[in-house]
């Protein structure tokens, strides 16, 4: 086929109307998050003293900076779909997250301390931590590819990263209403070791799913 | 530069609003500008320059397919050029392997035999004879034929809302066997 004829194919195509990266990234993570739900309603569960938990700034605290996660995230990963986009000038939205933290560490050290310092970083729910977060992060992960795959990034393996950074994000704000461990300090360590693993398993996959 | 590039974004927005023909003038008028990039990336990767139509024509698939990713308030050019870099590079790391893999082939092979060369264009024909019939039968009608959909349609008896599916499921099918193979 020479390019004339291609030309006057793709032309012939052109009434083909395709939805914007930002609907298929909705509709695919949509379809997805009844799978983690339905992970964390079978092995986790809210946390039973929710009402007095709710009390406490720390765990409120959570949700911001999880949610600082994952939106931040999806407005990046949307702007990186496009194949000129940089990362620069919208890199620091992904700091959000890091300046939350810091500010809840920071807060927390100046209040009287209810337990040593090394018991609120490791607390009781670690290992727990870094398998549920992962573990829910997974459906999301796979939506969030998904509906990237109908973008154009210019750096597969940076929008998988990206998308890992979304699940991740989405999924520790489930795990957040389970987990008792509420210090800063705990959420800094595990929180961000499990993202750290999604995000390395999204910017692997991304690298190979994520080409156009 | 600045005047021709205008132009391509008033082309590209009228043909996101369903002017076919301002769509087939703005392809007609990015090709030769790819095509000397293409050379120009082949050459300085020492490759023969042969192979810049394939590239050409990848390149045009992955514009056509990608269209919606272009935001119609920006330029185009940088979209377009973006969508080219990519896919040159792309082609030459995979040329580049090919290559590799060839020697290692031609090592393997008797002495005396002949290396086989490898492709120079109309890789995307080569793929379109690995497509269901269907989408197959309405790309070359519409491609080397140049049929209308309606004629298509008429020629195959089938809807042109069929022929319009077959034709766009088969442009996808064949952008992600040249990613691929």
């Amino acid at each position: 086929m020479d390019t004339d004829q291609l030309i006057r194919t793709l032309a012939a195509d052109n009434a083909h109307r395709a939805p914007r990266v930002g609907a298929m990234l909705t509709m695919a993570l949509l379809v997805a998050a009844p799978l983690s739900i339905l992970i964390f309603a079978t092995f986790l569960g809210v946390r039973h003293d929710l009402m007095s938990a709710m009390r406490n700034p720390f765990f409120d605290m959570k949700f911001a900076v999880t949610l600082s996660l994952a939106i931040p995230a999806i407005i990046v990963s949307l702007h990186l779909s496009r194949p000129e986009a940089l990362l620069r000038g919208w890199g620091w939205l992904l700091l959000l997250p890091v300046g939350l933290l810091a500010v809840a560490i920071g807060g927390e050290m100046m209040m009287a301390p209810a337990m040593p310092m090394t018991m609120r970083l490791v607390g009781k729910n670690s290992r727990v931590c870094l398998s549920a977060i992962p573990a829910m992060s997974l459906p999301l992960l796979a939506g969030a590819l998904f509906g990237l795959r109908h973008g154009a990034p210019s750096r597969p393996a940076l929008a998988g990263a990206l998308a890992g950074l979304v699940s991740a994000g989405l999924a520790a704000t489930l795990y957040a209403s389970h987990c008792t461990d509420d210090s800063p300090l705990f959420v800094a360590t595990w929180y961000t070791l499990a993202t750290a693993l999604v995000t390395a398993i999204g910017a692997l996959v991304g690298s190979k799913v994520l080409r156009y | 530069m600045r005047g021709r590039e205008d132009e391509w974004t008033g082309l590209m927005r009228s043909a996101m609003a369903g002017d076919d023909a301002a769509y087939h003038r703005l392809l007609r008028a990015v090709t030769p500008v790819l095509r000397a990039a293409a050379r120009r990336g082949l050459a300085r990767a020492g490759q023969p320059p042969d192979q810049a139509e394939d590239i050409v024509q990848e390149i045009l698939l992955a514009v056509h397919l990608k269209r919606h990713t272009w935001d119609s308030e920006a330029p185009f050019a940088p979209w377009l050029f973006a969508i080219a870099r990519n896919k040159l590079i792309d082609a030459l790391r995979r040329r580049g392997r090919r290559i590799f893999v060839n020697i290692d082939d031609f090592a393997e092979t008797l002495p005396g035999e002949a290396p086989q060369e490898t492709a120079s264009a109309g890789e995307v024909a080569a793929q379109l004879d690995t497509l269901p019939q269907r989408q197959r039968d309405v790309l070359q009608s519409i491609a080397v034929e140049s049929a209308s959909i309606k004629d298509t349609a008429a020629k195959f008896s089938m809807s042109e809302g069929a022929v319009r599916v077959a034709l766009h499921r088969g442009l996808s099918a064949l952008t992600a066997k040249l990613r691929d193979h």
